[in-house]
């Protein structure tokens, strides 16, 4: 198992830095790679999916997971997957499908490892119903800084440990999850567009709960009375009676075309505000009012799959996400985040909104009961003042940002959004004392 | 760490009484909690400095350093990592010197060459050292448009530069395998203490003018720039002026 120089970045490319970056392929290479670490560290990378700086390690050791790539066994009856970490969620559910099974909870984009959603302790749109990825692992095997592999069930302290954990208790290398049933791989969706902001969010908040999925995208280009007008889509799984006779013949197909891959020859202004506005413009009109619409995974799921990689648009700065989750009853908070960022004029295009159901017991799991907001914004002058103010906006109406998001905060901030964060600290450290499991996150925010 | 807006959350000056290198420095932390590293002669300037950037909000420690003293230099550079990685340094150290004297007189002509010139290397290569190691971070090297092209009023200071600049150039290719990032910056005629009394060339700049600019260097992780950006454009021109006409410019 030879190791490589590599320069590694998140998915906004922001802050690259170089590891020596090692790709086992079993269990015990995973062992071996651990003794390899000296004294800048050792951290797991799944899909390098995280935005900022989870996944990489400067100057130390990264030990890229995608080697681990096995499905060991699908049980049918009881609906469980037994998993490599490696695999990503995209390979799941294409195994899955055929036997009508589903994962609960599936993130905006399904290149994502299994060992990357525990690690981020991910959410979807379904969050509301079924809580995060982690309430839905049945038990996971964890190898540990003295190089023990330890299978752990949601009655570890550990386990909840590394829920969200960000890879810094150990390397997640197998996983048993908990699936639900479907009858079709399509989606019944009702869809609303809405013209201001405020009636987007009251309409999101009465009857939520009639739908398994829900979320609203709105546009960050337009002003006044129409400020934060969106598009509100929720839906259930179609049942084979819902669907079109066309459609019956296959009902389990993994139905997720892709059109279109934006070549990487962007140049930084590329998306400006009036690139931005059109795109805003045409997303808005694309999405008429309308009910029992029949969808298929991309279009439902993951519409931006559509544009094939798409985050080349950004330019070669690369950029940030900002996603937060703010308590229920600050609802004044969320428009005023929203305005704030309308006002800066910092053009975004992925803009979605949603309400969190409860949380779960890990200590750094991101959701929590509230409104969840998410923009990405291209780095360019300015956008590091306005997230400090975003920051301080979210501190004062008690919310957290998302570690899987997160680039450019500060660690007290984090302490503060992340209250349980001193008892994530010890069952860590006593895990791994000498503190071999680091990343450049964790170095910048000072998490361990 | 540099974050994903190109804020450090430690820099190192080397000259630590530098204003251009200062101005960076307060930049800096003005927008964030910065820990600052300042390593220069020890004296009164020096702890003015020091009491300016924690007026500024930043966490201040000082190593000694001479430039003159190469032996000391891979000691200082540890000295200066003590405290865990460094995100930016900044090389801001230099001399401009008489030049009438420079070239002739051999002390002040030596002087110069080896603040300038043998004290990048030898301060450099550690540094450089220490960077690979850490996998991250960013070198701004003060070079000037001075090593562009020899001129009359100030080849000796010229010839210094030119050399710290193919160096800091050549670590630009060498260093970015490793993760680290180093930003040659050349600046024209800057109004601070070591151009106190000279007349003021065209396009003349304030320190914190260049400091903007090393900013915005860094977080685009641009490998050389030109203070003030116009000057690239000058310079490309003057490159091409033929030497006949070159030396009877009047500067
Ligand atoms: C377009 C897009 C849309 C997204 N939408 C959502 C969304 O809707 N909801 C959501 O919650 N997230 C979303 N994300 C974020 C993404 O789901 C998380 O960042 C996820 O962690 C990425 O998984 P990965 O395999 O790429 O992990 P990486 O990015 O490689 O790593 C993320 C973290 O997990 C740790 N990790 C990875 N593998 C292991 C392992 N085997 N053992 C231990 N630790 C490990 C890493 O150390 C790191 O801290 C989105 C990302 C993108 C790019
Ligand atoms: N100003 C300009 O017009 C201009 C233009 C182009 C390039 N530059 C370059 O930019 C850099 C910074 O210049 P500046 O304008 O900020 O000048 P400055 O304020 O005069 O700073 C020069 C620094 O060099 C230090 N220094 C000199 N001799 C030293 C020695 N023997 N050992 C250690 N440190 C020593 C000084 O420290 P002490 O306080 O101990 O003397 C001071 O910190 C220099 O490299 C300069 O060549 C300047």
């Amino acid at each position: 198992m030879d190791a490589e120089l590599r320069t590694l970045a998140g998915w906004g490319r922001t802050a690259p830095s170089t590891a020596r970056v090692v790709v086992p392929r079993t269990v015990q290479e995973v062992i071996e790679a651990l003794r390899l670490a000296d004294e800048r560290g050792v951290i797991a990378r799944g899909l390098g999916r995280a935005y900022g700086d989870p996944a990489q390690n400067a100057g130390g050791l990264v030990i890229d997971m995608t080697g681990l790539n096995r499905i060991h066994f699908i049980d049918a009856d009881a609906a469980i997957v037994d998993t490599d970490a490696g695999v990503s969620l995209d390979t799941l559910m294409r195994r899955l499908l055929p036997f009508g099974l589903w994962l609960p909870v599936l993130p905006g984009t399904r290149q994502v490892s299994v060992g990357g959603a525990i690690g981020a302790d991910i959410h979807g749109k379904a969050h509301h119903v079924e809580g995060s990825f982690c309430d839905h692992v049945a038990a996971m095997d964890l190898v540990t800084a003295d190089g023990e592999v330890h299978t752990l069930t949601p009655d570890d302290e550990l386990f909840w440990a590394t829920a969200g954990g960000m890879g810094l208790t150990g390397v997640v290398v197998r996983a048993k999850l908990r699936l639900n049933r479907v009858e079709t791989a399509y989606f019944k969706v009702d869809v609303d567009q809405i013209d201001n902001l405020d009636e987007l969010m009251a309409r999101q908040s009465v009857d939520d709960d009639k739908y398994l999925e829900s979320v609203s995208w709105f546009d960050t280009t337009v002003t006044g009375p129409h400020l934060g007008r969106g598009i509100l889509t929720r839906a259930n799984h179609a049942t084979l009676d819902d669907l079109p006779r066309k459609l019956r013949a296959d009902p389990l197909k993994f139905d997720a075309p892709r059109l279109l891959t934006i070549p990487d020859v962007f140049p930084p202004g590329m998306l400006n505000k009036l690139t931005a506005r059109m795109f805003c413009e045409l997303w808005y009109r694309k999405s008429p009012t309308r009910r029992n619409a029949i969808q298929n995974i991309t279009m439902f799921l993951h519409p931006l799959d559509i544009l094939g990689e798409w985050n080349r648009a950004y330019g070669p700065h690369g950029f940030l996400q900002y996603q937060y989750v703010i308590p229920f009853g600050q609802e004044e908070a969320v428009k005023r985040s929203v305005r704030l960022m309308v006002d800066a004029g910092h053009v975004s295009l992925l803009n979605v909104l949603k309400r969190f159901g409860d949380g779960n017991r890990a200590p750094l799991s991101f959701p929590r009961p509230g409104w969840t907001l998410a923009v990405d914004l291209p780095v360019r002058r300015g956008v590091g003042e306005l997230c400090e103010e975003l920051d301080e906006l979210v501190l004062a109406a008690g919310g957290r940002l998302y570690l899987a998001k997160e680039s450019r905060t500060t660690p007290e901030a984090i302490t503060r959004m992340y209250p349980r964060i001193d008892e994530w600290r010890k069952v860590r450290a006593d895990v791994d004392p000498k503190g071999i499991f680091v990343s450049d996150m964790a170095r910048r925010l000072r998490l361990t | 760490m540099i974050d994903a807006v190109g804020s450090p959350q430690s820099l190192l000056l080397l000259g630590g009484t530098s204003e251009i290198g200062l101005a960076v420095a307060e930049r800096y932390a003005r927008q964030r909690p910065l820990r600052v590293t300042l390593a220069g002669r020890p004296s009164d300037r020096l702890d003015a400095a020091a009491a300016r950037l924690r007026n500024a909000g930043a966490t201040v420690t000082t190593v000694p350093f001479d430039a003159r003293q190469p032996d000391t230099h891979t000691e200082v550079i540890e000295k200066a990592f003590a405290d865990g990685d460094i995100d930016v340094t900044v090389v801001a150290f230099g001399v401009l010197g008489d030049q009438e004297e420079a070239w002739t007189n051999v002390d002040v002509a030596r002087e110069l060459a080896e603040i300038n010139y043998v004290a990048a290397l030898t301060i450099g290569v550690p540094l450089a050292e220490r960077l690979r190691k850490q996998g991250h971070g960013s070198i701004v090297a003060l070079s000037s448009a001075a090593g562009e092209r020899a001129r009359r009023s100030n080849f000796v200071y010229g010839s210094t530069k030119a050399g710290f600049d193919a160096f800091y150039t050549g670590l630009t290719y060498a260093l970015k395998p490793h993760g680290v990032t180093v930003t040659v910056v050349r600046p024209g005629f800057v109004r601070t203490k070591m151009t106190e009394g000279l007349k003021p060339a065209p396009l003349s700049q304030t320190a914190d003018q260049v400091a903007e600019i090393v900013v915005n260097a860094v977080r685009n992780r641009r490998e050389q720039v030109w203070a003030p950006a116009a000057f690239r454009g000058v310079m490309s021109v003057l490159r091409h002026v033929p030497r006949p006409i070159f030396r009877k410019l009047p500067f």
